[in-house]
Parts: structure tokens; sequence; C-alpha cells
């Protein structure tokens, strides 16, 4: 029974545990950040930067002690999610302590606000607490199924999370912030995992009752009136969200997440031509009268047309950060010698894409396009492997609204779909999204524990002993 | 629940999938023409980011580099005499983009051409800072210093070339514009650049390759190398069949000469000597038109020329009555032509017949000083034989010697020339532009310069301007300043 070779993570009985191998892949997650930061530090500074032993020991030490307490709280769980996200979050803190020591940068920040204080820091301390956050999610999370129990409770966050920041005042155009002193929150990131425990919850129920009950028409599956009701409240509620708050890609995450769920809960396609035809004729309805949505397509559709005559400054956000991916080409200029600081505003938040993209050049973002794609295709799997609808529902709608946020920030910044204003998980400057992302890696990580956790082992059957052939 | 999960999961794939493709369109196919675009800041940023490669004059180089703060560039370009050489070298500005030789050449300045990717690389491991490479340039200083000075305070050009080769000697155009003055990117770089294009004189302008003037009488060469070529006249000495007045066809106006000249009948070589218009307005007709634009063609009017800077092209007008013949054959109506084109004309005659395409950068230059390039002289035409050559050389150095154009005379070389006094304005109401062109020949038969020099508007009142008055002098310093540093 112990010649298991199987590589999915879909568990035998007595799957090997993997976390050797999550420590050695670690390793890797951590040394290549530290070579990166070595690297900015020549390429600006040309000497060792100061900083190199402390980033090194932060960083190592962090992961180092989620690995031990994976190790300890979940020691089935999916070998690649942490060292990709530590990874991912290693690297987002090099560029952004490379962006840090932009002239420009620097000098745009005193005109601004009079002042400068760099952003690396206050990200490793972000980081920091999202590790803190991750290991308090595999201490305090025996079992995912109990989030099971918060279903009502979570739609109600989640809406009030939602909801909130409307009465914010906006910031750049899209009121996505909550502001309680000092600090700002952007609530979406949270909500975005907490809806989805709730669509979980609640589709886990009502699944049978949306997949069957339902008259055919047309040859798709018409759902009643009555369950469509959860479906058209989402929707609505996207579409508030797009009008009170212009946050086209919370909008789009939260409708997407919906679909997807509800798509894997029921079975049926036509939730999919339905969501796909709601979506449509909300985006369209609202690209009409909403004049920040309609700088943002105008911007997508010709970015150099009006370059230089925008005044919301749509067109030259997006047209300098195509700039700087044709600037990257194939091998990428090297970190600290690209011009990605010319972006100006935001390029250390919602265009830290286009920094890897000049910097790192061609094979470097497909490098971490791969890296996205790994995390989500982790995910699938843990989904996959799930016994419980529960388990699933969730897994699945974790990695689907992941794996949307990053095609919309990635799709947006490099021209493939408008701009909307969101964050690229991990390595995106802000407390939030860090924050979020690695509660998020936690319950995919206590998922893909429970999933892979050899069964117990079947107590032995005294009917087999009694038919055994006895050789005389 | 796992087909609907695994039809999510392709979802997914296909959304990264996307984004693969998205990045590969943009960093691999469109990765040139992002990088290059105008609206690309970095294009200027990496043009000012290091020590400019220089532009060299007699292996002296006539621009710098200085070190800025306060900006993203790093460098700003210095010019050495700016005013007099930036025909030559045109401008780069940290504020106003480039032009000519810093621009055309920018790749091998800036040390970001392809052709420097072995000195990059190598640079690259010995640590060395990036440098630009440089252009050198087949310009005299001698000479285009005397043609500058002889311009002064004029308005005018002066082209010079070695007819051997088309290596361009002198390139100056007045009045001029120091580059050093809006090479930065302050307040007072921009202040200058606005003053110099709201200047009515438009110092910007590059007059040598840039403006075309009426040519006047320094066309009729080009009408007699014409009248050779196509049989009309066949001897320098032989009476040509030419009333005076001569009444143009089709028409009831007489086409005068200037002053109480002889002219009737005259031979060709007493018409140059004297300009005579009837005779070379008759033999512009008798030529024809279409066969005075195929030697105008040869000698390189109605094209564009590349030195590699682009020169305007000159004109020989097409599709014209007899009468506009006659006027266009004595470089009047629509004939117009830069200094750089009279100078191909002289430089044409002055090398037996061969045309040399003119040229102005000899070689390109890595920063480990390795020759990248070197041009090699290159023939663009022959507008007319060897023996016709050398016919119209007969009579330009009668023009020098006991024509209008006795001011070009250096001792101890053989000059021939051609004067020009062109109307131009409403009824010939402005002052006129004076014409010379010539060239030099030592006295072992080789033929080192030929030169054009067009003065406009000059502050001369107006019977004072004539080519032989104005324009030869400056034509005969910077002739002998050629002959001088060749000795």
């Amino acid at each position: 029974m112990s010649v298991v070779t199987n590589t999915t993570t879909i568990g035998a009985i007595e799957a090997p545990s993997r976390r050797n191998t999550e420590l050695a892949m670690l390793a890797f997650a951590v040394a290549i950040p530290i070579f990166a930061y070595l690297n900015v530090g020549l390429a600006i500074n040309g000497k060792v930067p100061t900083g190199m032993l402390g980033y090194g020991l932060g960083i190592g030490l962090l992961a180092g002690i989620a690995h031990l307490v994976v190790r300890k709280f979940a020691p089935y769980a999916d070998p690649l999610l942490l060292p990709l996200a530590t990874l991912l979050n290693g690297l987002g803190l090099v560029v952004i302590w490379r962006l840090d020591q932009s002239p420009k940068l620097i000098r745009l920040s005193k005109l601004a606000y009079g002042a400068f204080s760099p952003d690396a820091p206050k990200q490793l301390l972000y980081s920091a607490i999202g590790i803190a956050l991750f290991l308090a999610v595999l201490i305090l999370l025996k079992d995912h199924r109990i989030l099971q129990r918060y279903t009502y409770i979570s739609m109600a966050v989640a809406l009030i999370l939602l909801i909130l920041p409307a009465f914010f005042p906006a910031v750049n155009g899209a009121k996505i912030w909550i502001s309680l002193g000092p600090f700002t929150i952007q609530p979406g990131e949270f909500a975005k995992i907490i809806i989805a425990i709730f669509f979980s919850g609640y589709l886990m129920v009502k699944r049978d009752a949306l997949a069957l009950a339902s008259r055919r028409f047309m040859g798709l599956y018409l759902p009643r009136g009555r369950d469509l009701g959860p479906i058209l409240a989402v929707w609505a509620m996207s579409i508030l969200i797009l009008v009170f708050e212009t946050d086209l890609g919370t909008s789009l995450l939260f409708f997407g997440v919906f679909i997807v769920m509800l798509y894997v809960a029921t079975e049926r396609t036509s939730w999919i031509v339905f969501g796909l035809l709601m979506s449509a004729a909300g985006a369209v309805g609202v690209a009409t009268f909403e004049p920040h949505v309609q700088g943002r397509v105008n911007a997508w559709l010709d970015p150099f047309g009006c370059y230089k005559t925008d005044k919301t400054g749509a067109c030259q956000q997006i047209g300098d950060a195509l700039l700087s991916f044709g600037s990257g080409g194939t091998l990428g200029t090297g970190l600290g010698q690209g011009h990605s600081d010319l972006i100006g505003f935001a390029a250390n938040s919602d265009f830290v894409l286009s920094t890897v993209g000049e910097e790192f050049g061609l094979a470097g973002t497909m490098a971490f396009l791969l890296l996205y794609g790994l995390i989500v295709e982790r995910g699938v799997r843990t989904a996959l492997a799930a016994r419980d609808p529960f388990g699933k529902l969730l897994a699945i709608g974790l990695s689907g609204a992941f794996a949307i946020q990053v095609f919309v920030v990635a799709g947006g910044v490099m021209g493939l779909i408008p701009l909307t204003g969101m964050t690229l998980p991990f390595v995106a400057y802000g407390g939030s999204s860090v924050l979020a992302n690695w509660v998020l890696i936690g319950i995919l990580i206590r998922i893909s524990d429970t999933a892979r956790r050899p069964a117990p082992a079947p107590a032995p059957s005294p009917d087999a002993e009694m038919t055994q052939v006895v050789r005389p | 629940m796992n087909k609907p999960l695994r039809r999510v999961a392709i979802f997914c794939g296909l959304l990264i999938l996307a984004l693969l493709v998205r990045d590969n369109w943009l960093q691999y196919v469109r990765a040139d023409e992002l990088n290059s675009s105008d609206f690309n800041r970095r294009v200027l940023i990496e043009r000012y980011a290091h020590a400019r490669g220089d532009i060299i004059v007699d292996g002296k180089p006539i621009t710098g580099s200085a070190k800025t703060s306060g900006s993203d560039f790093a460098y700003k370009r210095t010019y050495v005499d700016g005013p007099m050489w930036a025909p030559v070298t045109g401008y780069a500005s940290q504020a106003f983009d480039a032009t000519q030789i810093e621009k055309i050449e920018d790749g091998i300045l800036t040390g970001n051409d392809d052709q420097l990717f072995f000195d990059r690389t190598l640079a690259m491991f010995t640590g060395e800072k990036k440098k630009g490479g440089d252009v050198i340039t087949t310009l005299s200083g001698a000479a285009q210093k005397a043609a500058f000075d002889g311009l002064g305070k004029k308005k005018g050009a002066v082209a010079a070339i070695d007819p051997k080769t088309g290596k361009i000697l002198a390139l100056a155009s007045t009045p001029s514009y120091d580059p050093s003055s809006f090479a930065g990117n302050s307040d007072k770089d921009g202040e200058a650049w606005t003053k110099l294009n709201e200047d009515k004189d438009q110092p910007k302008l590059n007059r040598a390759l840039r403006e075309t003037y009426p040519p006047g009488s320094t066309f009729k060469v080009v009408t007699a190398a014409a009248a050779l070529e196509h049989g009309v006249v066949s001897g320098v000495d032989d009476k040509t069949d030419s009333p005076d007045p001569y009444v143009m066809p089709g028409t009831t106006t007489k086409l005068p000469n200037e002053g109480n000249i002889p002219c009737k009948n005259a031979t060709l070589r007493v018409a140059l000597q004297f300009s005579c218009n009837t005779v070379f307005g008759k033999l512009g007709v008798d030529v024809g038109a279409d066969n005075m634009l195929e030697t105008a063609k040869k000698f390189g009017f109605n094209a564009e020329q590349f030195v590699p800077v682009r020169a305007n092209a000159s004109i020989f007008p097409e599709k014209i009555n007899q009468s506009q013949t006659a006027l266009s054959s004595i470089g009047q109506f629509d004939t117009r032509a830069t200094p750089l084109q009279m100078a191909m004309v002289a430089a044409a005659i002055a090398n037996d017949g061969k045309l040399m395409k003119p040229y102005m950068i000899d070689q390109l230059r890595a920063p480990s000083l390795d020759q990248l390039s070197q041009t090699d002289p290159e023939e663009l035409s022959r507008p007319l034989t060897q023996e016709h050559a050398q016919m119209l050389q007969q009579m330009m150095e009668t023009v020098v010697k006991e024509g209008t154009g006795t001011k070009a005379q250096i001792e101890g070389a053989t000059v021939g020339g051609k004067t020009g006094t062109a109307q131009h304005g409403e009824n010939n109401s402005k002052n006129p532009y004076a014409w010379f062109i010539s060239y030099a020949k030592t006295p072992d038969g080789g033929s080192p310069v030929a030169v054009a020099v067009v003065v406009e508007d000059s502050d001369a009142s107006r019977d004072d301007i004539s080519g032989g008055g104005l324009a030869a002098p400056i034509a005969r310093d910077v002739m002998k300043a050629v002959l001088d540093s060749k000795k």
C-alpha cells in the first residue's frame, strides 16, 4: 500500500505530506527576492544595499515560521501555495523598494504631499501582519467547514463592507476606500473572501433547487423566479457598486465569482448565459452614462489618440503603461534600470505590473503570470480534491476570485481590457490587499490539508476474515 | 461537481493564456514601435543619459556634452562655434528634440545603435561608462570659417563640394543660431527657442540645403551643357543664331539683356562671359523643354538629395511652353535651386562631366575609436561628356578671367565661375539675389573645390547687387581656404 506515486493533490491513503518539498521550494522563494534586492541595490547605487541582511533575515524568518506552522497545523497541505505566495510577496517588496529609490517619484511625492516616505518598509510590515493572519487562520480554523455556520453573518458583513465606501469621499475617481483616522482600508479585498464564504454556504443549501426546479425554454433551462432572486440581487449589487463607487473591477470580480460558483454548484450552463447577458447589459448601461467609466473605455480603445489632450489622465496612464511594457522588450532593462517611474502616480500599486514588464521583460512578466496561474491551478486542484461540497465551492470561489482579479488587473494594465483600479495580489503596494490575500491562501491551504489528509484506515471487517479461503 | 470544476479550470487557464498572448503582443511584436514612439520619454532620457558622442571636423570635435541636473536628463549638448556649424550639425535639445546629423545619427551618438552592440556588451563587462560613438564629417574648418565670415551679417548661404569625391567641404547659412542656446530644458532655453521661431529672418532655416532660390544666370551653364549635349551647338566659339532682342516664341514679349552687351549671334563663350539672356533664352527653346528637363535632372534637379541630411529638391519646371522654356533656361520663371544644387552643377563640370553624390559624413566611429562605417564616393550621374565638360570649363574660366566674375580670381590656381543676379518679387520689386558658382583647380590639374554662394536681400543698394560683386569674393575666400589647407 505504500507505493503511492501519484502527483495529484487528490489524497490517496498515506499520501506523502510533501512538507520537505515545500521547505525546499521556500528556500528558492526566499533566495530569489534576496538576489533581486541585491540586484536593485547594485544597479541603482552601485553597492550592496545596507538593508540586505535585515531584509533577507526578515523574509526568511517569516517564511520559516510559516513553514513550521503549516508543518504542525496543516501537515498535508498543498506544498506549492506557500512558496508561490512568498515568492510573489518577496518580489513585490523588491519592486516597491526599487520604486522608492526613484528620484522622480520622490520629487512628485514632495510636490503633492510636501514629504516623501518610502513604501517598502510599510509593505514589509503589512506582509508580516499578512503572514501573521495566515498563521492565525491555520491555527484557529481547524476545519474550513466551521465557516459554513457563518453563511448569513458573512452576507451581512460583505454587504456592509461593500456599501461602506460609498459614504467616504472618492480617491482619484473611485470610492473604494474607508478612512479610519490614519488608516485607509480597501474593504473590497476582504469582501472578496467573505462573499465567497457566503456563496459557498448559500449555494450548498440551495444548489438542488437551483439546478432542478427549472423550466425548459428554447433549449435553455430557465430558473424559477424565486431562484432568480439571489442572482438578480448580486447583479444589482455589482451595478450599484459600479454606479456609486465607480469601481469597475470590484463589480466585475463579484459578479464573475458568483457566476462561476453558481455554475459549479448547479452544473447548469444556462446560468452562465444569463450571467454574461446580464453583466453585458449592466456594463453597457453604466458605460453610457458614467463619465469615469467612459473615459476608461476610450483610453482602452485608443490610448495614444487622447494621450496629450485627455484631462482625466486615463489615457496617459494606460499609454505610459503600454510604453513601459514596450520598452522592456523581450529581456527587460534589468531591475532598477527602467523608467517605469514615468507612470508617476500609482506606479507601485495599480501599475506595479508595468515595472515588472519593463525591468523583467517579456520573460519575467510571463514568469509572473505563470506564478499566478500556478496559484490558481493549485486552488482548482484543491477544489477538485475537496471531499465536501462546501469546501469545493469555497476553494473554487477563492481561486476563481484570484484568477479574475489577476486577469482584470494585468489585462487592464496591458490594455487587453479597460483599466480598473485593482491591485495585483501580493505584488502591489497596499495593506488591505496583502492581508486579504494571505488570508485567502491560508483558507486554501486549510481546505487542501483537509482534502489531502489520509482517510482514517477502515476498521478491519470481521466479515472479511470469515470469507478467507483456508488452504489446507 | 467535478465536471464544471474542470471547465472552470479551463476557463481560468484561458484567462492566463489571454494575458500571456497579450504580453507577447506588447513586449515582442510591438516592442520596437512602442520603444521608439514619439510619446515615449525614454527616447529623450536615453539620448541624454550619457555623454553624447561628438561630431568631428578636421579631427577636432565641434560639439560637446555638459552635465546637468534638475531633470531626468543627465547631459546637455554644447557646441563649439554653434552658429557657424549649425547648418551642419543641426541641434539636439533636451526640450525640442533633434535635427539633421544630431537626429539622423542619434543611434551612433547615443551609443544605442545596433552597430555598437559589441562595444556595449564589452563595456558591460569592463564596467566602463556607456559612451556614444563619433560622427566624422567631410567638412573643412577653414572653408566653413571663410564661408561664414564671408557671409557675415548678410543673409545667404554657401555650399562647397570636392568635385572628385562629392565630399561637402562647407555648408554655411546666415543668419544662423546657436544650438547651445536651447540645448537644455530650462525656461531660458524655452525663451530662446520661441525667440528663434518668431524671428522673421528664420535663423533656423538651413538655407544651403532647404531653401530654393531662382538661380538666375548661374543656370545658364546648365542650358549651355544641354545645348552641347543635345547637339544644338557644337563648338564654344561657333556663332549662334540668336537675335538681339529676342522675341519669345508665341508672345510679343522681348527678352532683353542687361545693359549694352554684344549678344547678337554671340558665341557660347562670349554669351556666357557677358551673360546674354537672348542667347541662352533662345538656346533653351532650341534644345526644347523636354531635353532641358532631362539635362537638369541629370545635374540633380527635381530630386531631393540626402547628404544624409535631406536637401530640398531643386526645380526645373515640367510641362512648360516655349516662352516659359526661354525664361526657365535663364534661371527665371519657376526654376529654383538650392545652393547645394548649384555647387553640384559646378562640381560636375569641374569633374569632367561626372557628378559625384554629395555627402558630409565620412566615417562613423565607435567609442573605442574603431571605425564602424566609411562612406565611399559614389557616382550620381553623368550630365555631360568629358569633352563638353571641358568646353564648359573653358567658358567658365573666361568668365573669371575677363567676364563678370573677375573678383573670384586666385593667384596660382585656375578658377572658373558664373555669376547670377536673380530677380525676385512681383515685377522684380525686391532686391535680387546675388549668385556665384565656381570651381578652382590647382596647377597640377586637380579640381579640389566647387562652390555656390547666394546672398539674398543684401543691405547694399539695388544697383550694387550683382553676383560678381557680392558673391564672388566669398566664393574666392572659400576656394582659397580649401586650396591653402591642401598645400
